[in-house]
């Protein structure tokens, strides 16, 4: 229904209705579509957020990247020219960009949403086609209203059955990975579908959607129901009156046909997936946190050079392996619903000795959500550094890092090497397995670390499933 | 306005860098990316691998464009899943600016491989085996595009890529002065659109 003209046998000129920028990439688009002499179509509806590489120390100002005031500066200027409205570092409303796009209903179901940035296809949990795409590619869509689209073919993915205690979208989303490969969705628009996708929570189809880009396909999303359409009510940007009446209706009717066919067809039984950990540099190196680091099939393979990177070595329990330290954040995992769970099992413990355990909200509501229902004492009682929003130690880009060599647990979605700092060896798995770890202070299995009967934990968990 | 010279044809050394998940992060680290524009990238290109320390000039000697014999090439033939991580088209811009026209590899990541086409640079899907006898002849590589083949001594290899994209490379066309073309069907598009779906149009508000 956002085709605006057919520009041959497998491309389309598609309607974008929202566009969102970041200072890392966005500055670069704007400046450049300023030298060009063009101008944004429709200014009101494109969206730009500091969150790539602002402070997120406690009283920050701006960034601590070298070089990187320019990008925020650049940001503010272009986007006060072009009229276009800012979530800067102060404003209430600043987070990571696809924390913040469905907070404020930017993100609406059935709507084209694109962001240079590869990770927008998390907003696809909406029941969005929500896509990343260059900065040159942002340009294109802010100075026309439009992208030029390669039909891509279609897969679904359905997750039947359900997932046991301890295992969440992000074990699921591992584990499709592992077994398909992080290319195994090239080309491709995936549907998640199935039991386990239907019963999680908004976050839990963000943390899904989120990890298709590390599966290597163009976009994801999950068919919108009443959990999409009960979130959105009330929201800055979501229509409102009869107008809701409307979108509703409209929403509604998003459902894939019964019969639908697909280019390609996964089914995973949920009910086998474990919580999983990364091991490589890739997401796809990842295994059941059971398990032992594998064998390389010969030197010089991409197995060898992830295990010497790593410093590990095939056989060795993963569990058990000693860490550095423990990263919570990213717009993979640092929602409420993500935080609340890290709580439950850090309520009444404490971080292992000289482990560094950081928690940066994805958003700054996320921040005073997590503030009022108190969160943030358990997590400093705890041991856990607790910062302010944004991408922060998910990626280095200079400022803030961990040392060379440090072995981290990040909640984050990329493993790649040097993401967190030049040599640092990253293991990438879910907020419980991140908690479970810093305590252990080495890799840890989440299901050993249940909450604490005696500390009140278990409510707080209860109530944060009720919620 | 023509957005880059345009590459109907490459034709030169092609350097191996065989390895599967380049990511973009590797092509050009976040911290090499120093101000707000496309240029002066290619010095941080691959700069993990290209030199000793972080931070650092210093060549690593192992590593295949610190080789003479592959410094100046026009050409990378890669590993699958090429351009994979961050959407960052600074990774283009730095490969572009360090004088590559062509990236041959079994497949690529899509907003990478978006990048490559608006930025003239020839992606090229060849599969794996065929990779390999091109960094196995040791031969100046020829890609032409009008063909599409790639051709090395007596190797011959064919590949695919849609009309459009080959177009907009061979003659290096502006994607939205193409785009520009289509504005009546644009502005049509939008007035019936606000009818069926006003939530989707908001005021200015900044
Ligand atoms: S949190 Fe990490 S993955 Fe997400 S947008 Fe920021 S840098 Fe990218």
């Amino acid at each position: 229904m956002h085709v605006v003209a057919s520009l041959g046998a497998d491309e389309d000129l598609i309607a974008i209705d929202r566009v969102f920028l970041h200072e890392r990439t966005g500055s670069v688009a704007l400046r450049s579509l300023a030298a060009s002499g063009r101008r944004v179509a429709d200014p009101g509806r494109v969206f730009a957020v500091t969150d790539h590489i602002v402070d997120t120390l406690p009283g920050r100002t701006g960034t601590r990247v070298p070089g990187g005031s320019a990008f925020l500066e650049a940001t503010r200027e272009e986007t006060r020219k072009a009229g276009i409205r800012l979530f800067d570092v102060e404003d209430p409303d600043q987070g990571i960009v696809h924390v913040i796009s469905p907070e404020l209903a930017i993100v609406l179901p059935g709507a084209t949403l694109v962001c240079p940035d590869s990770h927008s296809c998390s907003q696809g949990a909406f029941g969005a086609l929500a896509w990343g795409i260059g900065s040159t590619e942002a340009e294109h869509a802010m100075a026309t209203g439009t992208l030029r689209v390669t039909r891509p073919k279609t897969m679904r993915v359905r997750f039947t059955g359900r997932p046991g205690p301890g295992v969440t979208a992000k074990d699921m989303a591992l584990a499709l990975i592992a077994a398909h490969g992080a290319g195994g969705g090239k080309g491709h628009a995936i549907e998640f579908a199935g039991e386990a996708v239907s019963a999680l929570d908004l976050e839990g189809r963000l943390t899904l959607c989120n990890m298709a880009a590390e599966f290597g396909a163009m976009t994801a999303f999950i068919a919108p129901d009443e959990t999409v359409f009960a979130y959105l009510k009330g929201r800055r940007y979501a229509p409102t009156g009869p107008g809701w009446e409307k979108a509703l209706a409209a929403w509604r009717a998003l459902v894939t046909d019964p019969g639908a066919v697909f280019d390609r067809e996964i089914v995973i039984d949920a009910g086998t997936i474990t919580p999983m950990v990364s091991w490589g540099v890739s997401p796809q190196q990842s295994a059941p946190i059971t398990t032992c680091v594998p064998a390389a099939p010969g030197p010089e393979s991409a197995v060898e050079r992830a295990l010497d990177y790593m410093g590990l070595v095939p056989g060795q329990p993963l569990i058990g392996t000693p860490i550095d330290a423990a990263f919570i954040g990213s717009c993979t995992n640092s929602r409420i619903a993500d935080l609340r769970r890290v709580a439950a099992i850090v309520q009444g413990r404490h971080v292992a000795p000289g482990i560094a355990a950081i928690i940066v909200p994805g958003s700054s509501a996320v921040r005073r959500a997590a503030e009022a229902e108190g969160l943030d004492r358990i997590f400093t009682e705890a041991g856990f550094d607790w910062r302010m929003s944004g991408c922060s130690l998910c990626f280095y880009a200079g400022g803030d890092g961990f040392a060379p060599g440090a072995r981290v647990i990040s909640s984050t979605n990329r493993n790649f090497e040097g993401r967190q700092g030049p040599g640092v060896r990253t293991h990438i798995a879910s907020p419980e397995t991140v908690a479970a770890s810093a305590l252990a202070g080495a890799i840890a299995d989440p299901r050993d670390w249940a909450p604490r009967a005696d500390t009140g934990a278990r409510e707080l968990a209860a109530g944060a499933e009720a919620r | 306005m023509s957005a880059f010279p345009p590459v109907p044809r490459v034709s030169g050394v092609a350097a191996p860098l065989l390895r599967a998940n380049v990511d973009t992060d590797a092509i050009i680290p976040s911290r090499e990316i120093k101000g707000v524009g496309k240029t002066g990238l290619a010095e941080g290109l691959f700069a993990g691998w290209r030199y000793l320390q972080p931070g650092s000039r210093e060549p690593d000697p192992d590593f295949v464009l610190n080789d003479p014999a592959f410094a100046a090439a026009p050409i990378l033939l890669a590993g699958e899943n090429f351009g994979c991580g961050s959407s960052r088209e600074h990774a283009v811009w730095a490969l572009h600016e360090y004088g590559v026209r062509a990236v041959i590899a079994p497949s690529f990541a899509p907003i990478f491989r978006g990048n490559c086409v608006t930025n003239g640079i020839i992606p090229v899907v060849l599969d794996a085996p065929a990779i390999l006898a091109l960094a196995a002849t040791g031969n100046p590589v020829t890609i032409d595009l009008l063909a599409r083949t790639v051709t090395s001594g007596d190797v011959t290899a064919p590949f695919a890529i849609d009309a459009e994209a080959s177009a907009m490379l061979a003659q290096g066309l502006d994607a939205i002065d193409l785009t520009l073309q289509h504005v009546d069907a644009i502005s049509a598009f939008h007035t019936a659109d606000r009818t069926a779906r006003p939530w989707i149009y908001l005021e200015p508000q900044s």
